[in-house]
Parts: structure tokens; sequence; C-alpha cells
């Protein structure tokens, strides 16, 4: 995987990062090539959220680098802005905003940050809209949507930046189990579209289906990488193993 | 009282008290020991003394005839009688913002009327000329076209929000006139005065103060130490100073400092006020803002926001929403309290009051005249606290009780 530089579109190497005293990540070293699917899962509090969350700088590291097609990551805010401009995010709890109504909220970005006209931007939003399945709810205020269209309305919002990368942060966790496969359909077909995809997530079918490789992350640090098949039938660590043992018993 | 949308009963469907119960209801309630029994008929017996002597005293003592032989001063001081209609424009453009305010936000209609159509009725019984009794007429229409224009808009209240705001300038614009003009002379501040004067003061230290406070509420959270201990600092020394001290202080230190200025004695009032207001205003926002959640800012910051767009465009709007009814809550204590502005002089409503009082014709009806004062501000009060408690629920943001 690790051909030339311009084929790694993230470059992780040795990164720390501190919450005080408390030691999360502990030198992850890790490249993902342009297009690759990544599913990231591990135990609670093993430092999941931390690490993507330092891929576009909502946490900032403080030993290591960060490379994101090919700017590194720094106190540069001009940096930090244009990585963020390519990079979408997309959490747990959705975070639309309840003030803007799911059109509002998916051209936001595209008019103040991408500087596109009203019109365009609106135009992109109900294409994308349309693409995760609610074309319909463009005029509702996202308090009056399903867990299920709130995060499917979250995905189109990222993707209105048109960005290289998407990163989940366990995008399912939030929904009733009956709203769960609405959104990992979407995921699915967004996976097919050749973007690069960072998912965090214990839908270990999704990971199996969709992932080229699976890391798997505990108490700070990346235990085993593999391509699911290997990662599911023949884990090689104790922790992977009891992990395994206990989502896929849930 | 209020009917909530969904959820609540309304007070309808309480059980009613038929008049068999009524008894049971009093025994158990009022006469269920003899020390209750007691208690109930003492409180009877003060509560018909203090109604039947007020009674006695309005109906028969009072002279009530003090309050329209002064009531055009008491309303607008002594604003020039030819140029009333600008005051009466500036009320109308308030009369339709209220119903279209009303409107946006679900109001009833039986609700609007019920508190348009006794104002509509006082003008008739009150011995008011024609031709106030028309122009009243007219803001009683102009409320119920704003409401019925906007009845149910409720994506528009951001612009509504906005008119409300630009509806201060505007109305300053018809006090002030031109100078020079002949159609909108100039009117000076020194001829601003009673419920007129009143209110522009609780206007302006309202509209004066949101930028303001703002301001100061950014500045408190900023991570630049100089800005943010600056803010800190004028908030709670402003918070800690009386209003009267304030107002002294704009009254006898704006000329000390700004001499060639000459600034007239209301503008150092609005400018007292201001400040005043500001640092409350300040601690208001620094409550909303800290109301939005962390995701927010990071969903923001995800798409690539700045900071100050961040704040513009996601931040800011959620948190001055929620601060919405204390915004309100704010501005009906400070139109309370521009009373205190007749110490430094100023003829708003209190002043006026004090002034007619102070008159030998009507001596002794010190009673009757500040009844009366007292009335107008408790109505204005009570109206805009009602309001506000609907504008509240409509966006949603108390849940229905
Ligand atoms: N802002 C913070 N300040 C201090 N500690 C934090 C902070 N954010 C996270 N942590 C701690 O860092 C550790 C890793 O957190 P992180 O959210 O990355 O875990 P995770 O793998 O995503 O877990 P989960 O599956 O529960 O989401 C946890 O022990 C957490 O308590
Ligand atoms: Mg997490």
């Amino acid at each position: 995987m690790n051909v030339s530089q311009s084929d790694d579109i993230i470059i992780c190497e040795d990164v720390h990062k501190w919450f005080g005293d408390f030691h999360v990540l502990k030198g992850i070293s890790v490249r993902i090539g342009r297009g690759e699917k990544v599913v990231i899962c591990g135990p609670s509090g093993s430092g999941k959220s931390t690490f993507i969350r330092t891929l576009n700088r909502l946490e900032h590291h403080q030993r290591g680098r960060i490379i994101v097609d090919g700017i590194e990551l720094t106190d540069d805010l001009k940096n930090i802005e244009a990585i963020r401009r390519e990079t979408g995010m997309v959490f747990q709890q959705f975070n639309l905003f309840p003030h803007l109504t799911v059109l509002q909220n998916i051209t936001l970005g595209p008019i103040w940050v991408r500087k596109m006209k009203k019109s365009e931007a609106a135009e992109l939003a109900m294409s994308l809209l349309e693409r995760v399945g609610i074309p319909e709810q463009a005029h509702k205020y996202p308090s009056q949507l399903s867990g299920g269209q709130q995060q499917r309305v979250a995905i189109a919002r990222a993707l209105a930046m048109q960005p290289k990368i998407m990163l989940f942060d366990e995008p399912t966790s939030a929904l009733d189990p009956e709203m769960i496969k609405e959104v990992l359909d979407v995921m699915r077909e967004l996976a097919q579209s050749g973007i690069t995809m960072l998912v965090v997530t214990h839908e270990m079918g999704f990971a199996r289906e969709v992932a080229d490789r699976i890391l798997f992350f505990d108490q700070g640090q990346i235990v085993e990488e593999a391509p699911p098949h290997e990662f599911f039938a023949a884990p090689k660590h104790e922790r992977t193993k009891l992990f395994l043992s206990q989502i896929l018993h849930h | 009282m209020q009917t909530s949308p969904q959820g609540a009963l309304p007070p309808s469907t309480r059980p009613r008290l038929a008049p068999a119960s009524l008894g049971r209801w009093l025994k158990e309630n009022l006469f269920n020991t003899w020390y209750n029994s007691l208690l109930t008929l003492v409180s009877l017996w003060f509560v018909w003394v203090a109604i039947s002597s007020t009674a006695r005293w309005a109906f028969a003592t009072a002279r009530w005839e003090v309050i329209p032989a002064n009531l055009t001063p008491l309303l607008i001081g002594t604003y020039p009688r030819g140029q009333v209609w600008r005051i009466w424009t500036a009320l109308l453009t308030v009369a339709f913002l209220a119903g279209a305010t009303a409107g946006t936000a679900g109001g009833r209609g039986k609700r609007v009327a019920a508190w348009v159509a006794p104002l509509a009725l006082a003008s008739l019984l009150f011995p008011l000329r024609w031709p106030t009794r028309v122009m009243l007429g007219a803001a009683v229409a102009l409320v119920a076209g704003g409401y019925w224009l906007f009845r149910g808009k409720r994506r528009l209240w951001p612009w509504l929000a906005g008119a409300w705001f630009f509806s201060f300038p505007w109305i300053l614009f018809l006090m002030w006139g031109i100078e020079g003009s002949g159609a909108m002379p100039r009117v000076e501040t020194s001829a601003w005065g009673g419920l007129a004067l009143t209110l522009i003061l609780a206007m302006v230290g309202i509209a004066a103060s949101l930028p303001i406070g703002i301001l100061l509420a950014l500045g408190r959270r900023s991570s630049l130490p100089v800005i943010s201990w600056c803010s800190t600092a004028l908030i709670e020394l402003v918070r800690g100073t009386p209003l009267v001290t304030i107002l002294f202080m704009a009254h006898l230190m704006v000329p000390i400092f700004l001499p060639e200025l000459r600034i007239d004695k209301v503008v150092r009032a609005m400018i007292g006020l201001t400040i005043f207001t500001s640092a409350y205003m300040a601690e208001n926002v620094r409550g909303g803002l800290q109301g939005v959640p962390k995701g927010q800012y990071e969903a923001a910051m995800a798409l690539g926001m700045s900071g100050p767009l961040t704040m513009l465009l996601v931040i800011l709007p959620q948190a001055l929403r929620a601060v919405i009814p204390s915004i309100v809550g704010q501005f009906i204590s400070l139109f309370k309290d521009t009373s205190l502005v007749a110490i430094i002089g100023l003829l708003d409503l209190l002043g006026i009051a004090r002034s007619v009082i102070a008159n030998p014709r009507w001596l002794g009806l010190q009673a009757e005249v500040f009844l009366f004062a007292g009335l107008i501000y408790w109505l204005f009060s009570f109206t805009l606290s009602q309001s506000s408690r609907r504008i509240e629920r409509a966006l949603g943001l108390t849940k229905p009780s």
C-alpha cells in the first residue's frame, strides 16, 4: 500500500496526544491510501475518536507528524482550514445546526467557505438529499426529522464541501436499530464512489463488507491491522480475540 | 392561563365546581379547623376593608379630573402639538410590528383581540378627543393587519426581529426630525417628555446595549487575556454600581470629559442607561453562549469555517434566540428603571407626574396622579411579560407547562 508519497492521502508518524497527564494516543503510525476504506474499532476509551479528530485538528497532537493530502497539520490556521475543507466529518450526535433548515444546513459550508453561488449550492444540496434519499425533507428543521434522517442530512452536509476524505465517528451508535440500516446503506453507496473513508464503528457486518483494512485500537495504540477476512478469521492478538468474541456475541 | 399549542389541558376542561361541591370545598379547605376558620374570617375582613375603602376613595373622594386635564403632557411632555403626528407614526409602526409578532409567534386571534379590545373600548369611555380616537383605532387596525399578514409565517421571525431592531432608529428619527425642514422640523430633546420619553429611553437602552452586550460577552470569553480582563472588569464594575449613580455620573461627568460636544440631558441619560444595561445584557448573552453545545462549534469548524464565521452564523443565532426571554425581561426592568431619570431633571412619565402635582391648581392630588402613572407602568410591563411568554413558547424555548 505504501508505494509513494502521493498515493497516501493520510500519513501519521508516531502521533502522541495527552489530555493533561492522561496519555490517550501512544505513538500512532499509519498510512492511508487514496480511496482506501478503513474501519477503526476497539474498546471504549481506547482513543478511536481522539485519533480521527486529530486528523482534522478538532484535537491537536503533541508529538509526531500528521500529513493530510500533502499538507502537514501544525498550528497554522490556513493549513488547518484548508485540510478541513478537504475533510468531511460525521459525528455520533449528528450536530446539525438546529436554527437552520435541512437545506440551509447543507448549503452553509458551500456558500460561506467555498464561496459558491446560492442557487448553485441549493442545487448541489438537493442532489445530495436525493442521493441520501430524503429530498422531501429539504425545508424542515432538524428537530422535525428522525435520527436516521438527521444523520443522512449530516452526511449530505459533509459531502456538500466535496471532500476527498470522509471521517465517521460512530455514525450509527446514537440510532435506533431500525434506522441503522438506512444510514449504513448511504455509507455503502458512498464507498463505491472512490472517496477515502475512515469509519469508527462497531458494525462488523459493515466492516466486513466495505473495509479494505481494519485498525484495532487498544489503550491508545494500534494493536492489530489487517484486511477484514484476516481480521475476523485469524486475529493475532489476545485483545483482538477478546474484543471480537464480545462484540460478535452481542 | 395560557393554553399551549399541544399537550397541557386547556383551562375549560378543568373540573368545574358545582354549587353543592362548592360548599364542601369551602368546608374542606377554608373551615376545616377552628384556627383555619378564624384565619379565613380575619382575611376576609381585611380584604373587605381594603376593597371598600379603596372603592370609596376612587369613586367618591378622588378628583380624577386631574388626569384628563394633564393627559397630553403625561403622554408626550411638551412635544409641539402640531408635530404630534410623528409620535403617532412611531406608535403605528410599533402597533404593526406587535401584530406581526403575535402572528408569527402563532398567537391566537382571540388572544390578540383580548389585548386590543380593551384599548379600543377605553378610548371610547375616556374623555378623549376624536382625532385621538381615530388614531387609536388606526393602531388597533394595524395590530390586526400585522397579525393577519404574518399569521403562521414562523419562518419570517428573524426578519421581524431585524425589523424591531431597525424600528428603533426609525422612531428616533421621527422624534428628532430634520434640521431646517418645513414638514418635519427639529424637535429638541428638551421638549420630549412623558410616557413617550420613558418608552424611548427604554428602547434606546435596549437597542444600543444589545450589540455592546454581545461584544462584551464575546470579549469576556476571548482567549486574549487583555480583552477578557477589560470586558470582565467593565461588566463587574457596572453590575456593582446602582443605576442612580451611573445616571448621575453620566449627567455630571460627560460634560466634563467632552465639554466641546455639549451633549444634551436626554442623550446623557441614554448613555447612562446604555452603559448600565450593556453589562446585564452581556451576562445574558454569555448565558446563551454557554448553552450552545460544543458539537455545534465542532461541526462548523469541521466544515472549514473560520472562528468569526462560526460565531456569526452558527453560535450567535442560537445563543440570541435562547436569550430573547431574558432580553424582554431586561426591557421591562429598564422600562421601570427609567423612572430614575426624573432625578436628573428629565420629564419622563414620572417627572411630568411630579411637575403636575407641584402645580398649585392640583394641590393634594398626588395619589390620583401617581396611581395613574403606576397603572401605566404596570400595563406596559404586564403586556410585555405576557407576550414574551407567548414568544418563548412559540420559539419552543420552554416546554408547555
Ligand atoms: N477532552 C478530554 N479531556 C480529557 N480526557 C478526554 C477528553 N476526551 C477524551 N478523553 C479521554 O480519552 C480517552 C479516549 O477517548 P476517546 O473518546 O478517544 O475514546 P473512544 O475510543 O472513542 O471511546 P468510545 O468508544 O467510548 O467513543 C478516554 O479515556 C476519555 O475519557
Ligand atoms: Mg468515541
